[in-house]
């Protein structure tokens, strides 16, 4: 038997020595460790050594991973303009800092909430802020992103409504989302329909009968327009429908009027905007909020507060009857783990910025958006596609394929934005590009120039 | 001197104040912890650019504090928040294994956290070598034919693959309804099943804690659209009988579905897909070490049989033979769509892959090997002192009851709460729900035998205390920032938001 542990192979990683092996199998009463898995039938062993890459010692490690990051357009200098879902905003050095801090990071879900306060209490500080953000009662303590939240929102929905029916949802709520929405809803009694956009990029609402269940919209929506939520709120007061607000770039609620304010039943969405990088589209933080009265069909954890035995003010997770420990398969949805570490980044980031720096960063990202539409518009002489007011994203149309030009701007060493063709065939011709905070003026003027070049 | 008197001055032995004001109690006018810079470009007129009634007035109630208030706040915070690097984690079920720091370089190097996940493929090759070089990893290590990376978690994993399952009926011109599931299954488990609108039928347990293969053999038929198995089980125990098990739901034309919490028992001992498993989730945050992140974020990677690949989530990741160069594929056109917006939780990715290049085959070996000794060394280490349902060699955790302390009064929940007193988290407690009272103990290949040494002391000296001073053990935890909350209480009247006090006026002009 070796003397020490070998370090390459992972070894530090384990704290037993040889010595301590031998004592405690003695102890158990079995000569090797192979008796400990005796209980798997002999003809059911795998008894080769696994087939995977040789180990790397830790320099070996990181050197291997910088080769491969090296290999991503960052790292190679790239200027990006990209958005749909996933945005580019500056992370202060002390939001990732206090996320690593291991009391939060290598911590489990704070089931035992005598020593997990800190996670608890930020958590409930957490659920205060977005509750204060959309302007509605309850706010979960997050999901896994965007997508999922939408699908979960339409099956709360339906359970809300107590029938199936018609789910009206925008063209402008995000592909990926309506996309994975209606993988949640495979099974159910839910037919989808689209409602369009106008030339001003906003949502045509037709007609509610009493066959919807709900109507989706998204704010602002995945044009980078600004929805007349007060007027989608008018329109559905009387109806049965529920009014479901979704966002990918909560941002711009720190200027609009929030969807609970204008009778929203259901807000949810992306909250990676806030103290998450991009991190190639994950892990990403989702979440969900409601009225007051719907909060029993609310999926995902929910912390709440409450006293000790001494009054002492504490926190714990609460109701828990609706997740599928308690209730199984009567859950209000399967979801077990949350995206605690990022919204604990979300709400460090948020109370960072506070009242003034929030609404100071978004007017920061309307001015960005609109200097890069002005330059894009009148410099690559591309027109933009919607008319409506926008927030930090907007759609131009390009003279052919949209893909071509993105190639030949990578070329170029600049990325314009999503070419939307990807997503809806009949726009192939159109691009949406994102400007935030991270672009400086040069940035968006060389962005500007590339274009012209590229669709001369 | 009681609980609550030694609670009462709520100052620690470091003059530090255990409890900690909300965000929102804190701060003051014009604090704030941020700084823009300058603007570089015109500014805009919002008010007139949205018109004025499309506008909020103000963000009542959020903070105003200072970069200081803020990390003060949260440091704080944390200080009463136990992690794995406090001590010993022993929660059965959740394998709270040491998460290496390099992993947190390696996860914010700038070619990964600065990606678009819309970036054109040519210049994402390092993300998708990544990704597709983990794909091999866990299918090599999982006996499986093709993984999804996707699932944002193991609960969707299990999601994405009972539908998976379904749609694969659907093609095969067959409507299947039932999903067997042992009772000793997560909650996860039944929960998924309901989701896909398939109906959840209970399998019972044997004597031994295994799967009564008698029961599944009378239960299996036609409308048996799978079977979800966790193997080894939540009882820490080797379903022995898989042959036979796999034998009788393939042969009324089943599929196999296996829950993959507890793989860090069996790695490198025997794979699902070699052992008729058809569909495999595993839990990057328990076996492959990515922290847990006080309930997140996780990363559920599905892995499946050949004939199962057609339905994976879009898009797959490709290699073009001509040019070895890696893709996104969207043209996957029986795939049952997708669960997550983008490809998955990629930064999770890099630290699952980091983990797995670090150990190799050897060190991948060697964490069931040491998992699996630890466990069973606390088992023999506390069998004289505490019930133990099932007696026979455990993997990777070990069951324990509190029958035989229920003889004092104390229960399962007041051990776990004393444990806190002697500076460990508790284990798993009233799970599974097939032992009543149960206390699931995983220690995980981390610790070392001094450390399982005085846990096993710890653990002793309760029972012993449920003897000679239940009270004591009965008011629990004594030493904690905060004793035993009112969780009834909680869930009567919810509580689940601050509400600041100019919340009255509406937060909107023109309303």
């Amino acid at each position: 038997m070796m003397s020490t542990n070998d370090a390459r192979g992972g070894g530090k990683y384990f704290s037993q020595g040889p010595d301590d092996r031998r004592r405690m199998l003695d102890r158990i009463g079995v000569k090797s460790v192979d008796d400990l898995f005796a209980s798997i039938p002999e003809n059911l062993r795998f008894c080769e050594p696994l087939p995977v890459e040789d180990s790397l010692a830790e320099l070996d490690l990181v050197r291997h991973l910088q080769d491969l990051a090296a290999q991503n357009g960052p790292a190679g200098g790239a200027l990006s303009f990209l958005g749909a879902g996933c945005y580019p905003h500056y992370v202060p050095a002390h939001v990732d800092a206090l996320i690593q801090r291991q009391e939060f990071m290598t911590s489990y879900t704070p089931y035992q909430p005598e020593i997990s306060q800190g996670m608890l209490q930020s958590i409930f500080e957490f659920q205060s802020l977005i509750c204060m953000l959309t302007a509605m009662d309850v706010c979960n303590a997050s999901m896994y992103d965007g997508g999922s939240g939408v699908g979960e929102a339409v099956l709360m929905a339906r359970r809300l409504r107590k029938r199936g029916g018609r789910v009206l949802w925008s063209e402008a709520l995000h592909p990926a989302y309506r996309e994975v929405a209606m993988t949640y809803a495979t099974h159910l009694d839910l037919a989808f329909e689209l409602l369009p956009v106008g030339s001003d990029g906003r949502t045509v609402l037709s007609e509610i009968d009493d066959d919807v269940v709900a109507v989706v919209l998204q704010q602002p929506n995945f044009f980078g327009i600004i929805e007349d939520l007060r007027r989608a709120g008018e329109n559905l007061k009387e109806a049965p429908a529920k009014l479901v607000v979704a966002t990918a770039e909560p941002l711009a609620w720190a200027l609009a009027v929030p969807a609970g304010e204008v009778g929203a039943d259901i807000v949810v969405g992306e909250l990676q905007s806030f103290g998450n990088a991009l991190n190639y589209g994950g892990p990403m933080v989702g979440f969900m909020a409601c009225r007051q009265e719907a909060v029993r069909s609310l999926p995902g954890r929910l912390a709440g507060q409450t006293v000790d035995e001494d009054g002492h003010r504490g926190f714990v997770l609460t109701l828990a009857t609706r997740e599928q420990h308690i209730r199984r398969e009567k859950a209000t949805s399967n979801i077990c783990t949350n995206t605690a570490l990022c919204a604990l980044a979300t709400c460090i980031y948020l109370c960072s910025l506070g009242r003034s720096g929030l609404q100071e960063l978004a007017r920061t990202n309307v001015a960005k958006g609109s200097y890069a539409r002005t330059q894009v518009v009148t410099d690559a002489k591309l027109p933009a596609v919607y008319s409506g007011p926008h927030f930090n994203e907007f759609v131009v149309r390009v003279p052919e394929d949209a893909e071509q030009v993105v190639r030949r701007c990578g070329e170029r060493g600049v990325v314009p934005g999503v070419a939307l063709g990807r997503f809806d065939p009949e726009r192939r011709d159109q691009l949406l590009i994102c400007a935030t905070e991270v672009h400086r003026r040069a940035d968006i003027d060389r962005l500007a120039a590339t274009l012209a070049e590229v669709c001369s | 001197m009681s609980s609550s008197e030694m609670r009462r001055g709520r100052i620690d032995t470091q003059g530090q104040l255990k409890s900690e004001p909300l965000i929102f109690e804190r701060g003051g006018p014009g604090r704030i912890g941020y700084a823009l810079p300058e603007l570089d470009v015109p500014e805009v007129n919002v008010e007139a650019s949205w018109g004025r009634d499309q506008m909020r007035r103000d963000l009542v109630g959020f903070p105003e504090v200072s970069e200081v208030e803020v990390v003060r706040h949260f440091t704080r915070l944390s200080q009463s928040n136990f992690g794995v690097e406090t001590g010993l984690f022993p929660l059965g079920s959740c394998t709270m294994k040491y998460n290496p720091k390099v992993h947190e370089r390696l996860a914010r190097l700038q070619g990964f956290a600065e990606a678009h996940p819309l970036m054109p493929d040519q210049l994402s090759q390092g993300a998708l070598e990544l990704m597709s070089r983990l794909e091999r990893a866990l299918a090599g290590i999982t006996g499986m034919a093709k993984v999804s990376l996707q699932p944002a978690a193991g609960a969707q994993g299990e999601l994405t693959g009972i539908m998976m399952i379904a749609a694969y009926h659907a093609h095969m011109g067959e409507q299947r309804q039932k999903v067997l599931i042992p009772d000793s299954a997560h909650g996860t488990n039944p929960a998924s099943a309901s989701l896909c609108g398939l109906e959840p039928v209970q399998i019972a347990s044997n004597n031994n804690g295994t799967i009564d293969v008698a029961a599944l053999r009378a239960t299996a038929d036609r409308n048996t659209a799978a079977l979800m198995l966790t193997n080894p089980n939540t009882l820490g125990l080797f379903e022995e009988q898989m042959e036979e098990i796999s034998r009788i739901v393939h042969d009324c034309g089943g599929q196999i579905y296996c829950d993959g919490a507890n793989l860090n028992a069996i790695l490198g001992k025997t794979r699902p897909g070699d052992i008729g498993v058809d569909v495999f989730h595993i839990n990057l945050h328990k076996t492959f070490t990515t922290p847990h992140g006080g309930g997140g974020p996780g990363s559920g990677p599905v892995a499946v049989a050949d004939h199962l690949a057609p339905f994976l989530p879009r898009p797959t990741v490709e290699r073009e033979l001509s040019s070895g160069r890696l893709r996104l594929e969207w043209e996957r056109p029986q795939s049952i769509g997708r669960v997550q917006a983008f490809q998955g939780n990629f930064a999770i990715l890099v630290r699952a892959y980091a983990y797995i290049r670090a150990l190799g085959a050897d060190g991948l070996r060697q964490v069931a090997e040491d998992a699996v000794l630890n466990a069973n060394y606390l088992r023999v280490r506390l069998a004289d002192h505490y019930h133990l349902p099932y007696p026979q060699p455990c993997m990777h955790e070990v069951v324990f009851s509190d029958r035989l302390q229920n003889r004092c009064d104390v229960t399962a929940m007041d051990i776990c709460k004393r444990l806190m007193d002697y500076g460990y988290h508790p284990p798993t407690v009233y799970f599974p729900l097939v032992v009543h009272g149960a206390l699931m103990i995983e220690p995980t290949e981390s610790a070392s035998r001094d450390e399982l040494d005085a846990f096993a002391e710890a653990m002793i000296a309760i029972a012993e205390e449920a003897e000679t001073d239940p009270e004591r053990v009965r008011q629990a935890p004594h030493s904690t920032s905060i004793g035993r909350l009112d969780e009834a209480r909680a869930a009567r009247r919810p509580i689940l938001r601050w509400v600041p006090r100019e919340a009255e006026e509406p937060a909107t002009v023109g309303a």
